[in-house]
């Protein structure tokens, strides 16, 4: 669930939620962006401890656990089955297709355009820039596993591409398609989830979160200083 | 008028477009839009009648908060299914993005102030956020009470 992007306290409530269920009242849990420990309550066991690598962000995933522990405290699965769907939940769960995604890049880019700058000029222009963007990242992510160039080499792309369009016509204002192409990169779901963590007392994974989503938004901005640059 | 118009339909479609990038279940898909959509009205009416980028956002993040945990309890889904996509209108990236030309071209003075234009909006809407979680504190707090009232009687 963190690696889907859900914020320390609903984590925290459905294991709770989950080990009280299934009988173990004294269970305890320590939650962090990077890792869980968790300690059944019962002498013989000893604690588990699981780390969090890699984080991205899935919303259904975390809508589909929460309703799967749900249905588990109302008794209509048992725990059998419950752990095999846990098991399974990356096959259950689907993604969107590439191409849903590039279109909703598409209009997050192209729409944002029109409401923050009144450019209905551009819109075209900048679905396409913002579609391009998003490819790069997805496919940088996939094949290069490096933090935070991918996000650096798709600003970029998307600062050139703009550019480049102005140059040969098909776009009016480079500073615009820039502002609605980056819009699908900017890391939305950390900041949030920083802030809210940080509000509920969790000052370890708050901070953490925010200074994440800091590094994202510092390699945006360096690709589009770069190719500002060069361009 | 009519601008406005092509606005509030394109402030609808990012919302829902930010809902397909970050793979929300198809139900929630047209509400986070409606959200997106009320959210970023209350924040342009607000700058309209009275101006100020702080209140403005401040007000469009309460909105938000409060409207996306109403609906989660409605929905029985998780409160951040609606308000990361409600947000995204708000976000200051047309002033983040002139912060970075300004320091790439090397005019920090002018670099600084979009910067801190950056952090003034960006706190409001943070400081929305935590209004909306009190409200929604003392929302339950008034509905337990009620509850609790009338199994007395």
């Amino acid at each position: 669930m963190i690696e889907s992007g859900s914020e320390m306290t609903r984590v925290n409530d459905t294991i709770l939620r989950i080990a009280h269920n299934a009988g173990l009242k004294d269970a305890k849990v320590y939650v962090t962006v990077t890792g869980i420990i968790m300690s059944g309550g019962v002498s013989d066991v000893g604690a588990q401890v699981g780390s969090i690598d890699k984080r991205s962000f899935d919303l259904e995933k975390v809508a589909k656990v929460n309703e799967l522990s749900r249905s588990f405290a109302a008794k209509q699965i048992d725990i059998q089955n419950f752990y095999d769907q846990l098991i399974h939940i990356d096959d259950i769960v689907g993604t969107f297709p590439l191409w849903v995604q590039e279109i909703g890049a598409g209009i997050v880019s192209g729409t944002l355009v029109v409401v923050f700058r009144n450019n209905l000029a551009d819109f075209w222009i900048t679905f396409l820039v913002g579609m391009v963007g998003w490819a790069v990242l997805y496919f940088l992510n996939i094949y290069v596993q490096i933090r935070f160039l991918s996000e650096f080499l798709a600003a970029a792309a998307v600062a050139a591409l703009a550019i480049l369009s102005v140059q040969f016509g098909l776009g009016h204002q480079a500073d615009d398609i820039i502002v609605g192409g980056m819009m699908p990169l900017v890391p939305g779901i950390p900041l949030t989830n920083a802030v809210r963590d940080a509000l509920s007392g969790n000052l370890i994974s708050g901070p953490a979160r925010g200074i994440e989503a800091l590094i994202s938004a510092c390699a945006l901005g360096f690709g589009v200083a770069i190719a500002l640059h060069f361009m | 008028m009519e601008l406005f118009i092509i606005k509030c339909f394109c402030v609808y479609l990012s919302g829902v477009g930010f809902g397909l990038i970050v793979n929300l279940p198809h139900k929630a898909l047209n509400i986070a839009g409606f959200n997106a959509l009320l959210g970023w009205l209350v924040y342009y009416v607000i700058i309209n009648a009275w101006g100020g980028l702080g209140s403005a956002n401040f007000f469009g993040g309460l909105c938000i908060g409060v409207v996306s945990v109403l609906i989660a309890r409605w929905k029985k889904m998780p409160s951040i299914l609606f308000d990361v996509p409600g947000l995204v209108p708000l976000v200051p990236g047309g002033q983040a993005y002139n912060a970075i030309k300004s320091f790439a071209m090397g005019s920090y003075e002018s670099a600084f102030s979009y910067l801190s234009e950056v952090v003034w909006i960006a706190g409001s809407i943070a400081l929305g956020f935590i209004v909306a979680e009190l409200v929604n504190k003392i929302r339950l707090r008034i509905e337990h009470e009620f509850i609790k009232g009338h199994q007395k009687f």
